[in-house]
């Protein structure tokens, strides 16, 4: 069987001609992808635990966090840390780094919400029984509630990392050389510009599909592992009915 | 260099009046598109008819999929080949509301779903004609199930409308990143920018989260 590889510039016309750029490009996006989902998450977490809290100032602390960067856009976000906050503190972000901060801090804030939202749907008798059984606090949530929560925050945790993947294509502005970057620089250049638009467009849908099925096969284990799962019998027998 | 609160009076009515005037126009017309859209959507994907459904879900699969920035680019360079001519503020309030109308159309769908069956029982047991049953009885349960739904996503497109700075529209955003390279001072235009988000964003969706509460009961 012969293997094409989808980024090589011997692909005939057209695609010879982008798709090494477009790879570049798609390879930076993920990149700036991964790098926001991680501080995300680690921040979705921190917050969601602290919005849970049952100390009124800790509670204070993460709402405005969490409103703070919901309440603005991540490109003002963007903008006023790469080009504002220079002027205040006198030091200039890295502009990749800027960007994965401002993806970070925007998304990890409705992170916050889905984690404390999956926090308040574990029924609190899980939490009386773990006290009755002298469970400590940190061992309450570590072995009872979280790996419920966890699995209740899977699905809208995959649109939160859709809208995350979407969200690496404003670094553009900043001028990080990424997928939609590398687009635009090739539609200036003169390429066909129906192809490649249509080759950006692309690219992120499969990035997009690989998070939703990555997520999908989470959700499942998550599930399963709190005993919440179908078996796997009837699952596969659901999926077919569908 | 710290905050200039001199410089900052003086760009604030400029950035208030021809900034935001832009940008309601881009939140309201996308909107309102979305909205109409979302209908016709969510309305096409239920029916019957496989080859109508099908193909309607999976281009708003695509389209939920692929980043907006994106999608106006395709409108804004590639629409003028094909003989649209459009100002970049259309053109990004049909990016904004086709974009949106891809959430909205969810929003309907399950606004149409939560009306119970007894309601659809009913309209035949009555002797309703289709249409009449639709328009009559399931879309104004439907769409005032729907409703805190889709006023989060009016707030949501309010937040994405700076994208348009990008193709050119001169909202908010636009006219801070323009006052800002002209006096080589990004601080004070942003941050009034970023302001002026959170003064209309917050308020709104504590609105809308009253109105979940009374809509609730």
């Amino acid at each position: 069987m012969m293997t094409v590889n989808p980024c090589s510039g011997d692909l005939p016309g057209v695609f010879g001609e982008t798709m090494p750029f477009l790879c570049q490009g798609a390879l930076v996006t993920l990149q700036s992808a991964a790098g926001g989902a991680a501080l995300a998450i680690v921040i979705a977490l921190i917050v969601g635990l602290m919005a849970s809290s049952p100390l009124r100032t800790v509670r204070g602390v993460a709402r405005v966090y969490m409103e703070f960067f919901r309440g603005t856009s991540v490109l003002v976000q963007l903008f006023w840390l790469f080009y504002a906050m220079p002027i205040l503190t006198g030091y200039q972000l890295d502009k990749v780094f800027a960007g994965v901060l401002a993806l970070g801090l925007n998304l990890g804030a409705y992170g916050s919400e889905v984690v404390r939202g999956a926090l308040q749907a574990v029924p609190p008798s899980q939490r009386e029984a773990a006290i009755a059984l002298n469970f400590t606090p940190l061992q309450r949530m570590r072995y009872v509630i979280l790996p419920q929560a966890f699995a209740e925050m899977v699905p809208p945790m995959n649109n939160l990392l859709i809208e995350l993947l979407k969200a690496t294509s404003l670094l553009s502005v900043i001028t990080v050389a990424d997928l939609a970057y590398e687009g635009r620089l090739l539609v200036n250049s003169g390429s066909d510009q129906l192809v490649v638009f249509a080759l950006m467009l692309v690219i992120y849908f499969l990035f997009s599909y690989t998070i939703t099925l990555v997520m999908r096969f989470v959700e499942k284990r998550a599930a399963r592992m709190v005993g919440r799962g179908k078996p796997r019998r009837a699952t596969a027998a659901a999926e077919a009915a569908r | 260099m710290i905050w200039d609160w001199n410089w900052a009076l003086e760009i604030l009515p400029q950035l208030l009046t021809q900034g935001l005037l832009v940008t309601v126009q881009a939140t309201l017309g996308g909107a309102v598109l979305a909205f109409a859209l979302g209908l016709v959507v969510a309305l096409l994907r239920r029916s019957r008819r496989a080859y109508i459904s099908r193909p309607v879900g999976a281009v708003m699969e695509f389209i939920r999929s692929t980043p907006l920035l994106v999608q106006l680019f395709v409108l804004y360079y590639v629409l003028p080949d094909f003989g649209f001519k459009m100002t970049a503020l259309t053109t990004g309030i049909i990016g904004l509301g086709v974009h949106y109308a891809a959430y909205t159309s969810e929003v309907y769908r399950a606004g149409i779903d939560g009306v119970p069956k007894g309601q659809w029982e009913a309209a035949i047991a009555l002797n309703m004609p289709r249409p009449y049953t639709w328009i009559s009885i399931v879309l104004p349960q439907a769409v005032r199930r729907a409703l805190p739904a889709l006023g989060n996503y009016v707030v949501a497109i309010f937040k994405e409308s700076p994208q348009l700075s990008v193709i050119t529209v001169v909202d908010v955003v636009g006219l801070a990143r323009g006052v800002g390279s002209e006096s080589f001072r990004y601080l004070e235009p942003m941050t009034i920018a970023g302001l002026f988000f959170l003064l209309i964003a917050i308020p709104a969706s504590m609105l809308i989260r009253r109105m979940e509460r009374r809509l609730d009961t």
